[in-house]
């Protein structure tokens, strides 16, 4: 950051023909478009969002003692573990599940690809709150569940649903089902985003139809699957609030548990609003750093973590301080 | 039947291909020796690149078949029958075909050592070292010893059709399958793709190449197959069928493209 650029026009001048009417314009100051309807919209926007900001400290309604209060309860961090829970099992098996289905999906036996399209067909059809209903009430359509002689009701083992699916068991079941019927179709979209040649050249070469999958198609389908795999995952924490209609403690049902005691209710609402943004922050600084682990090969140069942007910042403004005493002295 | 001792004779009868009732092939027969260089020209859409792709069973054949040193491709032999392979077993007679694509097909998420090193690992042929090795010596040879660790994007067309050479040579085929190797490169990339497939030319690998480079295929090929409507019409040395073609629709596809 020593070099001062030369100013084009100035050193270079004779160099260059002569301009309209013996004018140097290379030499002209210039005077920027001043932008007076973006200004005055911004000037909006800072208004609103200043007031905004005034009611939330100012409004007394807000509760923030009380947010305060619940934010790190012991109750409060228990829900907030299952709602965590519920989204990694959920989530994990959603995806597994979802991804297994679109190869089937994908492949070439009609039998498997049937399958595939009719439990997607089923659980995005039916609502999310129904079928968590119905897994919850599963004894009343099956008493009892176990192995046996198919077809006929001569049990091996035998257990009561109602003991087999708890509330927990419901949730879990509910969730990645439906989750397992969404992650298929955004799994099989990035495939399907994959170019043709690519498997060609694969099999081509050789390479077994397993590592085919996992070492070539996937890892290039992953551009596309990951913005929509954050979508769903940001969307199924959110949705595990749902499970509150099985009185399972996760963190949206504890906050109704705690308001319907005291009545605070918007501050506890705001309890659980400000953990599900913790969360999606979290969720959404990961997606950032794993879109950038799959652009790989893609970009011609990766685009700077925020921690490289800074570091770089930083490095170019201790370059200035440095610097700032010579370039004085060679101005002078 | 025995197994031949020469490696890279590519056996094609009969082979007959047709896309919903439309024939791409009909009744195609040839045979190409081990070492043989043979260009395959004809017009688009002649099926030329069809019958190439049956040749390590990218496209499967409606009648007829192709064999490789006395092994059928896709299919067994055994007491009067022919059974279909498994696919296990296809992609281990596959390994002794190579590939290039007219696009280069390079796996875009890899560097061009790791698009090279790819098969050898899959296969298990060799160690992660003694493939990187060879994956060097392969870059060298086509004259990318220092873009090892660039990412395709990052290669010129050109480069990225040698790393392509590169990556099909690491198996190191018997047969090696050129589809239109230049036809997707700017005119002054063409050059560096040709000296290469013009090195490995002699070298004891049979060569396949469709191209639509007419020059390049008389002064490289050892026998030049023109083939329109998916019948072989004519083949021959190059000066036989560039210099003296017999069958009027060669001439006449020869005096559009020269």
């Amino acid at each position: 950051m020593t070099q001062v650029q030369p100013k084009v026009g100035v050193d270079t001048v004779a160099d260059r023909p002569a301009d309209a009417g013996g004018v140097d314009f290379g030499a002209l100051p210039v005077v920027r478009t001043r932008h007076w309807v973006r200004w005055a919209l911004g000037a909006v926007v800072v208004f609103v969002a200043a007031q905004l900001a005034w009611t939330l400290v100012t409004n007394p309604g807000y509760g923030w003692p009380t947010v305060a209060e619940y934010f790190l309860s012991p109750a409060v961090l228990r829900g907030l573990g299952m709602t965590l829970l519920l989204t990694v099992v959920a989530g994990s098996i959603g995806f597994v599940v979802g991804g297994l289905l679109a190869l089937a999906r994908l492949s070439r036996s009609p039998l498997l690809g049937a399958f595939a399209w009719s439990f997607i067909w089923f659980f995005r059809s039916v609502p999310l709150l129904v079928q968590i209903l119905v897994w919850f009430n599963l004894g009343y359509l099956y008493p009892t569940i176990g192995l046996g002689i198919p077809f006929t009701t001569d049990y091996i083992v035998q257990a009561q649903t109602v003991t087999l699916v708890s509330a927990f068991a419901a949730a879990v079941l509910g969730l990645s089902l439906n989750q397992a019927a969404y992650s298929a179709e955004i799994i099989r979209g990035g495939i399907l985003s994959v170019d043709a040649g690519q498997l060609e050249a694969a099999a081509a070469l050789g390479i077994p139809r397993h590592r085919r999958i996992t070492r070539i198609i996937l890892p290039q389908a992953a551009r596309s699957i990951v913005p929509n795999a954050f979508n769903e995952i940001i969307g199924l924490l959110k949705g595990t609030s749902i499970i509150s209609v099985i009185a399972l403690a996760e963190l949206f049902y504890v906050s109704q548990v705690i308001y319907n005691r005291n009545q605070q209710v918007i501050p506890l609402l705001l309890v659980a609003v400000l953990w599900y943004m913790v969360l999606t922050t979290v969720l959404s600084i990961a997606q950032f750093y794993v879109e950038r682990h799959y652009s790989r090969g893609a970009a011609r140069v990766l685009p700077p973590t925020p921690l490289q942007r800074a570091r770089a910042w930083v490095a170019v403004q201790w370059d200035r301080l440095d610097d700032a005493p010579a370039k004085n002295g060679q101005r002078a | 039947m025995t197994p031949a001792p020469a490696r890279g004779r590519v056996e094609i009868r009969d082979v007959g291909k047709s896309y919903n009732g439309t024939a791409v092939l009909s009744g195609v027969s040839l045979t190409i020796e081990p070492g043989e260089v043979l260009s395959v020209l004809g017009p688009s859409g002649s099926g030329k690149s069809t019958l190439l792709r049956t040749i390590n069973h990218l496209e499967t054949v409606d009648g007829g078949w192709v064999a490789i040193d006395g092994e059928l491709i896709g299919y067994e032999h055994r007491r009067g029958r022919l059974y279909e392979l498994k696919e296990r077993h296809v992609l281990k007679r596959r390994t002794r075909v190579g590939m290039v694509f007219q696009n280069f097909n390079l796996f875009p998420h890899l560097t061009a050592l790791e698009n090279i090193v790819e098969a050898p690992l899959a296969l298990k042929r060799l160690n992660r070292a003694d493939a990187r090795e060879l994956a060097l010596g392969l870059l060298e040879k086509v004259g990318l010893a220092d873009r090892g660790d660039a990412y395709p994007r990052q290669l010129s067309g050109g480069q990225q059709q040698r790393v392509a050479i590169a990556r099909a040579l690491a198996l190191q085929p018997a047969v090696l399958l050129f589809d239109e190797p230049t036809s997707a490169l700017d005119p002054e990339l063409v050059g560096e793709v040709l000296d290469v497939i013009r090195e490995l030319a002699g070298l004891g690998t049979t060569l396949v190449i469709v191209t639509h480079e007419v020059g390049f295929a008389r002064e490289v090929s050892d026998r030049v197959v023109f083939i329109d409507r998916g019948v072989v019409l004519e083949q021959g040395t190059p000066a036989e069928v560039l210099g003296n073609p017999r069958h009027p629709r060669t001439r006449e596809f020869l005096a559009t493209v020269l």
